[in-house]
């Protein structure tokens, strides 16, 4: 008896051998160089062409080879893998080529004294090895904090209001949010302008950029907060009120904590919608070449002014100054990101 | 459904040797007579068996009590005329096909009821003298003192054990000196102390389903309730977890009231001094009849009783 227990191993039997993939292998060799074949030889051409006929090829392979060796439904199932294959190779070939090119001409003139310089003393034109963009990480800091400082209450208490509460004005005030999240960016922006800067006779400043890149989160995290609040489910609310809890009390003791990673989502989604916009930020902070560490007040610059500034210039450094300008909000997207993920999914060890 | 242990052969036997004899009790004698397993006591026995072990109850206050208590979803009539007693020191049991109105019974005493938005309410629930639904009565203070678990188990997810056992605490917004005997005396009075002692600091969705709902009881337990409902607390437990729970009812039944909804027959004859019997016949939930346990399951007074308990309809 022992020694059959010792004789036991864990295995996977459901895992596919290399015999049993044979089929698979040949199906795809045959699929590819079939392709080349077909190209070389037809007036098809091209990497368009070859695409094209490489993707039927597939399908009809795929289908084929599952019919001859199962039935009519085995070759079924396979064609329909092959084409959800192929979607995905639609959406991540392109997603794929952008991050490899920002990576290729943004790492160019990376280094690191990026950070401790900004554009004051430099021209666009003069070579990558001066001037950095510090300028513009302290503006796209400072907006994107204030707005994100600002919008996070108002759509976390509008999704509240709208789920919790679920008072008379929830539909009105839901209808209100999608409208918003509808508006272009360039019109919060001209709101801004219109009416912080026009009207109350503010100038250029961080802030303004700020007010309206709030204008663009509040319906994103509002939108969002509300689908998370509305998957906790309605047992536990009750539980807290059967507590002898009052609303208030089991929402923030019961329901917010149970949603706390999903609305910490709900927060990056809101900052990945504004961290890249341009059009607000044109018309609201004016933009600058130096440091300006006063967000109340004077011109500031951020990321996307920063390239699209350089963009305009045109010459090959200034070009390369804004690939280098991308990849860095980029990175340091990815930084902040990972690391608000990481800490709203670590659970605490003790109590 | 109405026997845990062995539901089709109990009622099957149950029916055919009725229809034989054409009497309840007297089928009952005869089943002892056979020597049957003990695992299948007729329900008579059972209840008989619980009345010798823990005597007759003192029924000596009526910690709360339903007066005339109408209902309605909508312009649905769900409940008529409901009135019953719940006496400090027994357990209740209320019993009867699904959708008879229980579960909107036990939530109306609780205030639970209003939570609902299509929902309405006539009559009077008292507890300590006053009517809990009395304007100017402060709701969050009558679920303190009526606590309520829940048929699904439900422990908060962002709380670990020991949190959610003093969550109740938090959420009324109690001041208590010691925080870590209350915690332990609660896991215990739920029966669940000995297999979390070590693992506090646990998350509760880690806890199999029979331990979360002690969780939940002792959860309940923690701000000191009078009445603790309990809308069908084992239905979703195994034998084991459920005798636990039913153990820790019998415990917890001398210094509260509690009501306790169940599907299963036995259950009720077990835990419980007396049985309320909800019947609706289409139209509204009606208490057909109620009384103590014993009498409810040996000698009913309704026709309608007598098929229920012995599983020939419901
Ligand atoms: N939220 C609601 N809205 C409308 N009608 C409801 C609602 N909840 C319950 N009802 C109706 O009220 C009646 C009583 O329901 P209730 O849940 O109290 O039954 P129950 O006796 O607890 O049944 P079960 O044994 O299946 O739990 C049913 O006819 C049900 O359809
Ligand atoms: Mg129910």
């Amino acid at each position: 008896m022992s020694q059959t227990q010792f004789a036991v191993k864990p295995a996977r039997p459901w895992k596919l051998t290399i015999r049993s993939l044979i089929p698979d292998i040949l199906g795809a060799l045959f699929t590819v160089f079939g392709s080349l074949a077909i190209v070389a030889v037809t007036p098809l051409k091209g990497k368009l062409g070859f695409a094209l006929v490489l993707i039927t090829l597939a399908i009809i392979t795929a289908t084929t080879v599952s019919w001859l060796r199962k039935d009519r439904k085995a070759a079924m199932n396979s064609r329909t893998t092959v084409l959800v294959y192929i979607a995905a190779a639609f959406v991540i070939i392109p997603l794929t080529s952008i991050l490899y090119e920002v990576v290729r001409l943004g790492t160019a003139g990376f280094s690191l004294r990026i950070f401790t310089e900004d554009m004051s003393v430099t021209a666009s034109e003069t070579d990558l090895s001066e001037g950095g963009l510090l300028h513009a990480v302290i503006g796209t800091a400072y907006i994107v904090f204030f707005a994100t400082v600002l919008s996070t209450p108002i759509g976390v208490l509008t999704a509240l209001y709208i789920v919790e509460v679920k008072g008379r004005f929830a539909g009105l005030v839901r209808f209100f949010v999608q409208a918003m999240s509808g508006v272009p960016s360039i019109v919060a922006g001209l709101f801004i302008f219109a009416f912080w800067m026009i009207q109350m006779g503010n100038a250029y400043s961080g802030i303004a950029g700020a007010f309206a890149l709030t204008v663009l989160m509040i319906p994103t995290v509002a939108r969002t907060s509300e689908e998370v609040l509305k998957l906790i489910p309605q047992d536990l609310r009750e539980a807290g009120l059967a507590l002898g809890a009052t609303q208030w009390r089991t929402v923030a003791t019961v329901v917010i904590p149970a949603a706390k990673s999903g609305l910490v989502t709900a927060i990056i989604l809101g900052i990945a919608r504004v961290v890249g916009e341009t059009a607000p930020l044109l018309v609201t902070i004016g933009g600058a070449d130096a440091v300006n560490l006063n967000p109340l007040d004077g011109n500031m610059s951020a990321f996307p002014m920063y390239v699209w500034k350089n963009l305009l210039i045109g010459s090959p450094n200034a070009i390369s100054r804004a690939w280098l300008g991308l990849f860095v909000l980029m990175v340091l997207v990815l930084i902040f990101f990972a690391m608000a993920r990481y800490f709203s999914s670590a659970r605490r060890r003790s109590a | 459904m109405s026997n845990q242990d062995n539901p089709a052969t109990t009622n099957d036997r149950e029916e055919s040797m009725s229809q034989v004899t054409g009497s309840q009790a007297s089928n009952t004698k005869d089943r002892n007579a056979n020597s049957r397993p003990i695992s299948s006591h007729s329900l008579a026995d059972v209840a008989n068996a619980r009345l010798s072990k823990v005597g007759t109850p003192n029924i000596s206050s009526t910690g709360l009590e339903a007066r005339g208590i109408h209902a309605w979803f909508g312009s649905k009539h769900v409940l008529e005329d409901i009135s019953l007693d719940f006496f400090t020191g027994t357990v209740t049991a209320l019993i009867g096909p699904s959708g008879c109105g229980k579960s909107t019974f036990i939530r109306i005493l609780n205030r639970m009821h209003e939570f609902i938005p299509t929902a309405a309410l006539a009559g009077q629930v008292i507890l300590d003298g006053k009517d809990v639904y009395d304007s100017g009565v402060d709701v969050t203070k009558i679920r303190l003192k009526v606590g309520m678990v829940f048929q699904k188990p439900n422990p908060f997810p962002s709380m670990t054990i020991k949190e959610n056992v003093l969550s109740g605490l938090k959420l009324a917004q109690l001041k208590i000196e010691n925080a870590d005997e209350l915690l332990e005396s609660c896991l215990r009075r739920a029966g669940l102390w000995d297999e979390v002692k070590d693992r506090l600091n646990e998350y509760g969705g880690a806890l199999s389903g029979g331990q979360q709902q002690r969780l939940c009881i002792a959860r309940s337990l923690a701000v000191n309730p009078q009445v603790l409902l309990m809308d069908e607390p084992c239905s979703a437990l195994d034998p084991g977890s459920t005798l636990r729970i039913e153990e820790t009812i019998r415990e917890l039944s001398a210094t509260m009231s509690i009501v306790i909804v169940t599907h299963n027959m036995q259950q009720a004859a077990r835990v419980s001094d007396y049985t309320g019997f909800f019947l609706s016949d289409g139209g509204p939930g009606r208490l057909i009849e109620s009384g103590s346990t014993n009498d409810i399951f040996t000698n009913p007074k309704e026709k309608r009783t007598e098929d229920y308990v012995s599983g020939r309809f419901g």
